[in-house]
């Protein structure tokens, strides 16, 4: 990577409106995709992975809610889930994770994206001097909150891929 | 996507348009920035090996330099993409190129995950549109009466 510097700021309440929106499309996309998977992998149960999968799901879904409070505040729609849902199947419909090794892998890049994500957002509403609609400080910790609960994520992930 | 990698799009489109070197000029003027700074980062390019300059002729990338075009030119798609058919953005241009810089790779990959880009991005990108030329076929349909 080229380490230059670049003023990677949030400058407006549509734009960090539009940075929420794709967080709620991450999240969707986690559940989706979690969903999907544990629902593939019915016929031979693992537990600790059925019990990571149907954790994700639901902490996604809890990010979910949280941005969409925000973006409330910002008064813009949030993103139907039934809509990306029906993307990620559109997209998947065809394919299977080959194993649970897989479906790992696929969900540590979901939490190290999200991670990436939120850190970057936070990054760049510090780096900003524009007044949003939405109290600034409720905002930076709601998303900080939610990139630890994501960087938990990642190193569960881990756990349970290396003690496999 | 970070400022060198805005330029090094930038320049791979302009080349591709004069076919033949990208002048300063026209660098600057496609990135609205002032001339100055425009060879401020383009040096920064040319130590890094991405590019080359040669006085009045312009800039050319080098062979890395164009590995990281391409694949800067594909997030941008990406999030034009993913801003126009998912979230209907009829302005998708001008948002994507302030979100450029706030977006990372790995999650215009994950965003790249939930759209249908063709398998020819970004040669099918249209500097004319400022878009991908196969997006218009792909975007929600129009019902007429609503016109």
């Amino acid at each position: 990577m080229v380490a230059v510097s670049v003023s990677q700021r949030v400058a407006s309440d549509d734009q960090l409106a539009r940075l929420l929106q794709i967080g709620i499309v991450l999240e969707e996309v986690v559940e989706a995709r979690a969903h999907r998977h544990y629902r593939q992998l019915d016929a031979e149960l693992d537990a600790e992975v059925e019990t990571l999968l149907a954790d994700a799901a639901e902490e996604s879904a809890d990010h979910r809610e949280r941005l969409e409070a925000l973006i409330d505040g910002l008064g813009v729609d949030s993103v139907p889930f039934d809509e990306i849902e029906s993307l990620v199947d559109a997209r998947y419909g065809r394919t299977r994770p080959e194993d649970f090794d897989d479906v790992l892998y696929d969900q540590l890049c979901n939490e190290e994206t999200a991670y990436k994500f939120y850190d970057d957002l936070i990054e760049a509403i510090e780096g900003s001097d524009a007044a949003f609609s939405v109290d600034r400080e409720a905002l930076l910790a709601t998303l900080t909150t939610i990139r630890d609960e994501e960087a938990e994520g990642v190193r569960e992930v881990t756990e349970v891929m290396e003690r496999r | 996507m970070n400022t060198a990698d805005q330029y090094l799009k930038t320049i791979y489109v302009v080349q591709d348009s004069e076919d033949g070197p990208a002048s300063t000029g026209s660098i600057a003027d496609a990135l609205g920035v002032s001339p100055a700074s425009a060879n401020e980062m383009i040096g920064k390019l040319e130590e890094r090996g991405l590019a080359e300059h040669e006085k009045y002729k312009g800039v050319t990338l080098t062979d890395d330099g164009i590995v990281r075009a391409r694949d800067a030119l594909q997030t941008y798609c990406i999030i034009e993409r993913f801003l126009a058919n998912v979230l209907a953005v009829e302005d998708f241009q001008a948002e994507a190129r302030e979100l450029e810089a706030v977006i990372d790779d790995t999650v215009a990959e994950r965003l790249d995950t939930i759209i249908d880009r063709q398998p020819e991005c970004p040669d099918c990108f249209d500097p004319e549109s400022d878009a991908c030329a196969c997006l218009e076929i792909a975007a929600t349909p129009v019902e007429p009466e609503q016109q």
